[in-house]
């Protein structure tokens, strides 16, 4: 135990914590988890990255404050908890929004409500936050909400592309005269099928680059 | 064909593995099984193999899809000029659809076969030549009008997502060619819907002559003009605005004819869509309550797409049903879900493809059950068995 307290805040292990997510160990392409999230909010690139921070706060502060009371919560209550700490998060978050920012808050809807039930949450802090320390939990956390958003991100980033025709509202499409030569926007891009064509695209781009990921048969 | 045989065979060994062109080898087996039955032998155990193959069998629904095909560039011709107000010949029609159509099937091959090739490089199989049909049925199923670039994004869409990704030919879960056609669907409604883009020209401003609508009889009666529609006879001929393949139901017939005498097509799928179109269509018309639920059911069989996705694309063997029981279910759902959405569901005056498509999901569910069905009813009667014999 003593070593472990000696260890610096930065050390190589606390910073894979936070890498790990980002790329073999994702949340959403490896452990395909908080799709549906994923599916409802990347429409457009802005609610998708107010999202993936909102995701990350929640998940980073819960991590620390389940991993500061981990030795006091009983074992037969501990899912109810951990929701009451993340309920609590998602409400205040929610709040900032509307007081904020509300024309995304309205955007988002119920999806910021719904973070509570997003399986990435219970998922650190039932695997991650019940067994460590608050600092490593709080590295965990924002790698997991880092990993949550970059694949946001990347789909919101095609889909208001292609179905919009622009990048944060910034009509890139008809700035480039792409439209005179016949281009259309692509109604399906906006259906949340196509989000979940997009995530299968990246799952498949990121299986053949690091093929560990993919299961024996 | 001797002296072909032999060219083939002196170039081969270069296409082996460790040849000059190794690399080639599944483009090249390609072509050769293409021209000539391929000598493949089995070494282990004993096979059944019939002379016909898969690219014979390929081979077999392009032929039965030529009617629907000649018919479509007479049909374009003819729904061209009869928007200008002109005269024309019939050869001449046909010489018209024919050059506008061309292009959208090179474009389909093109597109379908180059990414087929590619797949079948990199993942170092034989090509597989499951796009040969795929590669026809995708433009008789486009209006006209549809630009190039959405046909070939389309066709690449239903390969590389539609195919590829679940393991090639013979995976699939849905039927391509209505994967392409759904994608175009919902990714620019605008071409795929509407009374302008069933004829040719008429998304490009062409000048019309007055009174002419260049309306499909789904799209009228959808808007409860059931009464503009055209004549039976007319609508089974097929001189009416649509997708390039779909219009005559007489050619379909013939292609039908020709799927079920070789047995290459299901005859119970066929004739279970049908039956199911047939039964959900005198319920409607019982509890008809506009102008559509009243209109006569067999016009429903002549009208839109009803009987060339009954004919090639519900027969589609990977995509469809497996087990002779399953296949009545499987046809009868998806004749009856045709016309509910047809005529229930005022945002897709065609139901034919999404009906297809939602029962291909449902295909190996109502294989399992079918099956299941059976081995219970087997072991059934072998517990009896065993019980008489211990009595």
């Amino acid at each position: 135990m003593s070593n472990q307290e000696k260890e610096p805040m930065f050390s190589a292990k606390n910073l894979k914590l936070f890498t790990a997510p980002l790329g073999r160990d994702n949340p959403i392409t490896v452990q395909v988890l908080g799709i549906c999230s994923a599916l409802a909010v990347t429409v457009k690139l802005k609610p998708a990255i107010v999202m993936a921070l909102s995701v990350t706060i929640v998940v980073a502060v819960s991590n620390v404050v389940i991993a500061a009371m981990r030795k006091y919560i009983p074992d037969r209550i501990r899912i109810i908890v951990q929701l009451v700490v993340i309920a609590t998060m998602v409400i205040l978050v929610d709040q900032f929004l509307k007081a904020y920012a509300f024309d995304v808050s309205k955007q988002l809807s119920v999806f910021v409500g719904l973070i509570i039930t997003n399986c990435i949450l219970m998922g650190r802090l039932e695997a991650f936050a019940m067994a460590n320390k608050p600092w490593p939990s709080f590295i965990d956390g924002l790698g997991n909400g880092a990993g949550y958003g970059i694949i946001l991100i990347i789909v919101a980033f095609f889909r208001e592309l292609l179905g919009s025709g622009t990048i944060y509202g910034y009509p890139v499409m008809q700035k480039i005269g792409i439209y005179s030569t016949g281009y259309e926007n692509n109604g399906m891009m906006i259906l949340p099928p196509m989000a979940l064509i997009a995530v299968g695209l990246i799952i498949w781009f990121q299986r053949s680059r690091n093929r560990s990921l993919i299961e024996k048969k | 064909m001797n002296s072909l045989r032999k060219k083939i065979d002196k170039i081969k060994p270069h296409f082996t593995e460790g040849g000059r062109f190794g690399k080639l080898r599944s483009v090249f087996e390609g072509l050769e099984s293409f021209l000539f039955v391929p000598k493949k032998v089995t070494f282990k155990g004993s096979h059944v193999r019939d002379s016909i193959d898969l690219k014979r069998t390929m081979s077999v629904v392009i032929i039965a899809l030529l009617p629907a095909l000649l018919f479509g560039a007479y049909n374009t011709g003819l729904q061209h000029f009869r928007s200008i107000g002109a005269d024309a010949g019939t050869l001449q029609m046909f010489w018209f659809g024919f050059l506008k159509i061309l292009p959208l099937i090179v474009v389909s091959y093109a597109v379908g076969l180059g990414i087929e090739f590619i797949a079948a490089q990199i993942r170092g199989h034989e090509i597989n030549e499951g796009f040969l049909v795929t590669g026809i049925l995708i433009p008789l199923i486009m209006p006209i009008d549809i630009p190039l670039w959405m046909l070939a994004l389309a066709t690449a869409f239903a390969v590389i997502i539609g195919k590829e990704v679940f393991g090639g030919t013979g995976m699939n879960v849905f039927n391509p060619a209505l994967t392409a056609r759904a994608f175009l669907f919902f990714s620019y409604p605008a071409w795929m819907t509407g009374d302008k883009v069933w004829t040719e020209g008429l998304t490009k401003g062409q000048h019309i002559i007055d009174g002419f609508s260049g309306a499909t009889p789904l799209a009228l009666c959808a808007a409860g003009e059931t009464t503009k529609i055209p004549s039976f006879m007319q609508m089974f001929i097929g001189t009416i605005p649509g997708s390039i393949g779909e219009t005559s139901t007489l050619a379909i017939l013939i292609g039908a004819l020709i799927l079920i005498v070789t047995g290459i097509g299901s005859w119970k799928i066929i004739v279970s869509v049908f039956a199911g179109g047939l039964g959900m269509g005198l319920l409607l018309n019982a509890f008809a309550v506009n102008s559509y639920m009243e209109l006569p059911v067999y016009y429903h069989f002549v009208m839109g797409g009803f009987a060339f996705g009954a004919v090639f694309m519900a027969t589609d063997p990977v995509s469809g049903a497996q087990t002779e029981r399953g296949k009545w279910i499987y046809g009868f759902l998806i004749g009856i879900m045709s016309i509910l959405i047809r005529v229930i569901n005022p945002a897709y005056p065609e139901g034919v493809m999404l009906a297809i498509l939602l029962m291909n999901v449902f295909a190996p569910l109502i294989d399992y059950f079918v099956i299941q069905s059976s081995i219970n009813k087997r072991l059934k009667r072998a517990k009896i068995a065993t019980n008489n014999l211990a009595r």
